[in-house]
């Protein structure tokens, strides 16, 4: 089970909610991800559209946890308020919070995030934090309250996979006891099922469902891939080796001789 | 009055946020506000009052990765 801020999953899917054809493919997808958690946002509402309104209403009908991210704010002051409002919004404590530092990457602001995550931490927000496979910001992170951390895989909507599959490694062997939730970047279920074999807890994607030729048939792809990647962690992945090393056994090989020069 | 809503120049008589809300329909709906940078809460409102060239955010939920 996937434990996150003293909730347990038995899904390690979390799924995004943007960009899907239709309504209906949204929820489709959902519910073929068998996810638990879906991650949202919050946007200016115009009196006129009342466009969130009836996204609320089919998030209602979905009946599973709400992530709120703070996605596109650029700066601590601008992320805190926008959790803030989440939090009122969604009724959860919980928050995805994003810090940005580049249009063109999307890659986290490190300080920004540490400053954010620190101030959420301690108005009793549960902060699951969008960072890099940086040891150090994460060291920082874990210091100001998050109890669980969410790296990149690769820049959000980049479908690239696990591009520092070092750093990864690295992150998961410093932090054992923290769940860490690769978040961005993974285009492919293959990606996916390489993560959680790293020992990853969970996956949170959302551009690879959403965008792919059939969304409702992909969220099951990926739904499958990270169950057979968890599983395979927990039965122990042989290490790899330079050198052949036969599987079938070599003793009673029929016409092999010894010593064939006498 | 001239503020800023949403980022956008918006003549109002609403002297309070509660009541800028309410002129705009949404008593009742699923919104969060922000006036000039922070956060204020839904109860908090009417106490919030609008001066000239407030910067009034209204949010509410979206789709979202």
């Amino acid at each position: 089970m996937l434990t996150l801020y003293g909730q347990t999953f038995a899904s390690r899917l979390l799924l995004g909610t943007a960009q899907y054809p239709s309504p209906e493919c949204l929820k489709r997808a959902v519910q073929a991800s068998g996810a638990e958690i879906v991650t949202v946002s919050l946007r200016r509402e115009s009196a006129r559209a009342r466009t969130g309104q009836g996204f609320w209403a089919l998030i209602e009908q979905l009946g599973i946890r709400v992530l709120p991210n703070t996605a596109g704010c650029h700066t601590a002051k601008e992320a805190i308020a926008t959790a803030k409002m989440a939090r009122e919004l969604f009724g959860t404590p919980w928050i995805k919070l994003e810090v940005i530092a580049n249009d063109d990457t999307l890659q986290p602001d490190l300080f920004g995030l540490v400053e954010a995550a620190s101030e959420l931490a301690k108005e009793g927000f549960e902060v699951l934090p969008y960072t890099t496979e940086d040891l150090s910001a994460a060291e920082r992170l874990v210091a100001a309250g998050c109890r669980v951390l969410m790296p990149w895989a690769a820049p959000i909507g980049s479908a690239r996979g696990l591009i520092n599959k070092d750093g990864l490694k690295t992150l998961r062997a410093y932090f054992p006891d923290t769940p860490l939730v690769i978040d961005a970047g993974v285009g492919a279920p293959s990606h996916a099922a390489e993560a959680m074999e790293m020992g990853y807890d969970a996956v949170l994607l959302n551009t690879a469902v959403a965008k792919a030729g059939d969304p409702v048939k992909m969220a099951e792809a990926f739904a499958r891939a990270i169950e057979a990647g968890r599983l395979a962690f927990e039965a122990g992945l042989i290490e790899p080796r330079d050198m052949a090393s036969p599987s079938t056994p070599v003793a009673g090989t029929p016409f092999f001789k010894l010593d064939t020069a006498s | 009055m001239q503020i800023l809503l949403n980022g956008k120049r918006f003549a109002t008589d609403a002297k309070t946020l509660d009541e800028l809300c309410e002129d705009l329909g949404f008593a009742g709906a699923k919104i969060a506000t922000a006036v000039n940078g922070s956060f204020v809460a839904a109860a908090d409102r009417k106490l919030t009052p609008l001066a000239e060239q407030a910067e009034v955010e209204i949010v509410a939920p979206r789709q979202g990765g």
